[in-house]
């Protein structure tokens, strides 16, 4: 393969954001976004079958070695989360082709879709870079392009909570940013790989530890893990429905991977060991789990409840990561794949309904299931993918995660699983109540006007978009080659190097 | 502060001089301390001083908010540009060396360009901001 389709990854978008950004036309605007999501698939498809076997792609930035230069260092990890961010990409870019023009502003269809891209070439960015100064530019491309996205929802809560996740996004970022000083100034390096093999030369520093739990609790932030997780729900429930598509099933992922580059990659994992952070992590995705599953129970509005299904999923992958045998391992790793899928086409089905109704409130949606069928038959199976119901892509990761806990004893983990499995019954059941159950009542349509026939039926590039998330579900959960192959080889990679705990 | 006759001489006089030193900064950025992002808040600071002096809508006149739009993304397209004809003249994204016909030629010529766009899309880009700030009316 040639080693110059890496880069393209990142100048696919690079170049055509700024052009987009020109342009008012929404027809315009779309084409340019669809044709970088497209391409950036294609990529990281060609790039993952590359790397799938456990090698390397190497690809030197401006021609200078590292470790003074940046250097892009792809294995099987960078290319599956390269192609998690470009999958959602796509599937967003169909869903916004006819929800866009409803949620934005007319003036705004080429910032916002330029905003977008940048968010994707960040995220991107960070999936492929293996420099950490490089990775920080990478992570505030795409924060900053998120707080942007994020505040041109529809009511003008939107802005509040763009403002409180910018603060809290940048005050992830600088503690993040002020562990790479201190780890640089202690090793002299940004080159993480490099930084990992002279690691035992200035290990005793005491820099260096402060510098990791800078560097933790930064990327605690950006992934919102569990006490840390405060600006999700008002970021991704009063965004416009694309952005909380696109940026609930990738943002928080790829800070996951960060997360899974620096405890394995870049700091031995004997040395966050010794500091007792597998069962701190333990503790906070157990309490993870049962705090955002209980939260996202007692929501009342569908945008809402599943940001805080988020903060649960998040802690699942956590303590996957915290279990350090090659169960956990793979099954956090399928679980940023699978909760994406989940996430996203849940998103997308709420996206439908407040395109239909102007609401996503369960109590104004009452007995709305019979309206749209095929809508919340979409809905419905995507929730019982996040309950982990047989022959959905949740039960695959569960299932890995349950072998690995019981694997290593801990059966507080197995405990707080199958606790945080019921109350994701209780939730999704809350939404199929309110759907299908509630007596149905006059429905109640806001802000429509005189002759608006949007409201018949569902578009179909959202209905499009909503079925190829929904047939993901259900074809991964049956089919997990792509998803268990990659994990496996991501697990083996990340364990091998390292002494077994 | 339009009545104010010496702010007005002051601010006429003092205009050139700042865009002329935002140049030298720019273009000498890589022989002495300088570059693009200096430059660019320098050669902003020229117009915001003229719009602070005459009102916005004079400095509307003189630099229009389209072409703001069209600048800020004309430098970051400049930069970009130069990785990717380095990539088409068979070096690595940015490698300048491959640009001229020697090496050190070539990082000359890349370094130039990329600061220049740097200097562009910073100068718009604060501009706009200014612009964005003061108006309190709908954009366009």
């Amino acid at each position: 393969m040639n080693e110059q389709l890496t880069i393209l990854l990142v100048v696919v978008p690079l170049m055509i954001a700024p052009i987009t950004a020109l342009f008012k036309s929404h027809t315009i605007s779309w084409i340019l976004t669809a044709i970088v999501s497209l391409t950036s698939l294609i990529l990281s498809f060609i790039i993952l079958f590359d790397v799938i076997d456990g090698s390397h792609v190497i690809y030197e930035l401006g021609g200078w070695r590292p470790p003074w230069g940046i250097e892009y260092k792809i294995d099987s990890l960078n290319a599956f989360i390269a192609l998690i961010v470009s999958a959602i990409a796509c599937l967003s870019t169909i869903f916004a082709w006819q929800s866009v023009p409803k949620e934005i502003n007319e003036n705004n269809y080429g910032l916002f879709y330029a905003a977008l891209q940048l968010c994707l070439l960040g995220l991107l960015g960070i999936a492929l870079t293996g420099d950490i100064f490089n990775l920080f530019v990478f992570l505030e491309i795409s924060s900053l392009s998120s707080y942007a996205l994020i505040s041109m929802g529809r009511s003008r809560k939107a802005l509040t909570a763009a403002f409180s996740y910018l603060i809290l996004g940048t005050i992830g970022a600088t503690f993040f940013l002020i562990g790479v000083g201190f780890l640089y100034a202690a090793s002299g390096s940004l080159n993480i790989a490099d930084i990992a093999t002279r690691f035992s030369t200035f290990a005793d520093m005491q820099l260096v530890m402060t510098g990791f739990i800078f560097i933790l609790l930064g990327l605690g932030l950006k992934a919102a893990i569990f006490p840390m997780h405060s600006w999700l729900p008002n970021a991704y429930g009063h965004a416009p429905s694309v952005v909380s598509i696109f940026l609930s099933a990738t943002a928080t992922k790829v800070s996951i991977y960060v997360l899974i580059r620096v405890l394995f990659d870049l700091y031995p994992v004997a040395y966050w060991q010794a500091l007792l952070l597998p069962q701190i992590l333990l503790v906070l995705g157990c309490v993870g789990v049962i705090y955002g599953s209980f939260r996202a129970w007692q929501q009342v509005e569908l945008k809402r409840l599943l940001a805080f299904s988020s903060v649960a999923q998040i802690g699942y992958i956590i303590i996957g990561i915290s279990l350090l045998n090659n169960d956990g391992i793979t099954a956090s790793v399928m679980h940023l794949f699978n909760h994406a899928l989940i996430k996203a086409t849940l998103f997308m089905g709420a996206g439908i309904i407040l395109y239909r109704t102007n609401t996503t409130k369960l109590s104004e949606l009452r007995g709305f299931g019979g309206s749209m069928p095929w809508t919340f038959a979409a809905i419905v199976l995507a929730g019982l993918s996040l309950i982990g119901v047989p022959g959905t892509v949740g039960f695959v990761t569960k299932w890995y995660l349950l072998s690995g806990a019981i694997a290593q004893g801990k059966w507080i983990v197995v405990v707080a699983i199958l606790a945080g499995s019921v109350l994701a019954i209780a939730y999704v059941w809350k939404i199929v109540e309110a759907m299908y159950f509630n007596s149905k009542r006059k429905m109640v349509i806001q802000n429509v006007k005189i002759g608006d026939i949007n409201l018949a039926k569902a578009p179909f590039s959202l209905s499009l978009a909503l079925w190829i998330g929904a047939a993901g579900c259900l074809y991964f959960g049956l089919y997990t080659e792509l998803p268990y192959q990659s994990a496996q080889s991501i697990a083996t990679a990340l364990l091998s190097s390292e002494v077994a705990p | 502060m339009i009545n104010d006759l010496i702010l007005r001489v002051v601010t006429k006089w003092l205009s050139p001089i700042i865009i002329l030193f935002a140049l030298y900064v720019q273009f000498h950025g890589d022989y002495s301390p300088g570059g693009g992002f200096q430059a660019g808040v320098i050669f902003s600071t020229a117009i915001l001083l003229y719009a602070l002096t005459y009102g916005l809508d004079a400095a509307l006149k003189v630099i229009p908010e389209t072409a703001l739009r069209v600048a800020a993304s004309f430098g970051v397209l400049l930069y970009g540009g130069v990785g990717v004809v380095s990539m088409l003249l068979g070096g690595n994204f940015l490698n300048y060396s491959v640009l001229a016909d020697t090496p050190l030629a070539g990082q000359h010529i890349g370094i130039i360009v990329i600061e220049l766009g740097v200097g562009i899309t910073v100068a718009a880009v604060m501009i706009l901001l200014f612009f964005t700030f003061s108006r309190r009316v709908d954009p366009e």
